[in-house]
């Protein structure tokens, strides 16, 4: 199958019954935006599990490169002020 | 049965499942092997959507009956001669081109169709009716998108619908053929005429076939017996064969 002949590939994300923020879920081929909706809502959601899609090419995310982790992710490790840890959350605050 | 009614109303219930159990069964067959993945999915999901349908219209058409047959009963431990399915649904998938194009004359046939029935004056008609109506419009979404892209996609794709499309053609009439069972339920406003939806019909399938630069065939004729069960086709036995063969050979199996 030459390459040029595929459906581009689409990363999926879902938002799940109980609300929060959409997640993402997988990826799958489709030929275009709405088709990958409806093949996201087929593949993905058929045990209920969402109730809103995103879908976005998968060439259009950047990622950040695995080879420079030291640099973007090292620094924050030493800073543990940066975490809210050193007071109490009082339970009616619920989920954070 | 006891009253006439009762007998009109086990046919029009029998109609209903069968079609879907008919073109569930087809559909499942693609199971897979389906040409891509998420397509494998969607017709698998189409199919279960059809046998959860086929369920509610068979139990309801077992109790009208009132011999104590239940959905699976008349499922599977039919003859072909008793199935009430129009003839297009039982031919053979061929290949995903007359798989769509069937999907689609059928889904636009049985939107229009399934809306006139949530207004039935039988309130289960109607709650079955209001269940599919939802599953019957995403499948119609899904059919016509799948008729507009191949219609207008390669010379190869346009080629395969086209003959789907002109093999297909003399069956499609068939769902429109008004006998006295339909004119009985229509006058106790459990359904309207079949022939009624004809004209949303026309313009969904004009429509599409345009949007997918297909021509639509000029003949009118349309072959019939499926919905009577005066003559099926041939391929309705063989594939009541696969799909009764469990049950024939281990009557009441389950898992």
């Amino acid at each position: 199958m030459k390459s040029s002949r595929e459906w581009p590939l689409w990363e999926i994300f879902i938002r799940g019954q109980h609300g929060m923020s959409h997640r993402h879920v997988g990826s799958l081929h489709a030929p275009d935006a709405e088709r990958a909706i409806k093949n996201a809502r087929d593949v993905y959601t058929r045990r209920n599990e969402g109730v809103s899609i995103w879908v976005v090419e998968a060439q259009n995310i950047s990622a950040s490169s695995p080879s420079d982790k030291g640099p973007l992710y090292d620094p924050a490790r030493d800073k543990v002020y940066r975490h809210p840890t050193f007071y109490d959350i009082p339970d009616e605050v619920g989920k954070m | 049965m006891t009253t006439t009614d009762d007998y009109a109303l086990f046919e029009f219930l029998l109609r209903q499942g069968d079609n879907a159990l008919v073109l569930g069964h087809r559909t499942s067959e693609w199971c897979g092997v389906g040409p891509v993945l998420e397509e494998d999915i969607a017709l698998a999901n189409t199919a279960l959507d059809l046998i959860g349908q086929t369920q509610l219209w068979l139990a309801f058409a077992g109790e009208v009956e009132g011999k104590g047959r239940d959905a699976n009963d008349l499922a599977y431990f039919r003859d072909p001669y008793d199935f009430r399915n129009v003839l297009m649904l039982e031919l053979p998938n061929e290949d995903f081109a007359r798989t769509m194009m069937r999907q689609f004359l059928f889904d636009a046939f049985q939107v229009p169709w399934l809306d006139a029935l949530t207004t039935s004056s039988e309130q289960r008609v109607a709650d079955i009716a209001a269940k599919s109506l939802k599953e019957a419009k995403y499948h119609l979404e899904r059919s016509a998108e799948t008729v507009v892209a191949l219609g207008d996609g390669t010379e190869e794709s346009n080629a395969r619908m086209r003959n789907a499309l002109e093999f297909l053609w003399p069956y499609a009439g068939e769902i429109f053929s008004d006998d006295e069972i339909d004119e009985s339920i229509n006058r106790k406003r459990i359904a309207p005429l079949p022939s009624s939806v004809r004209d949303v019909w026309n313009r969904v399938v004009d429509q599409t076939l345009s949007d997918a630069m297909l021509s639509r065939p000029e003949s009118d004729f349309s072959h019939k017996g499926g919905r009577t069960g005066f003559r099926h086709t041939e391929h309705l036995g063989h594939m009541l064969a696969t799909m009764q063969v469990l049950q024939r050979s281990h009557p009441g199996a389950t898992w």
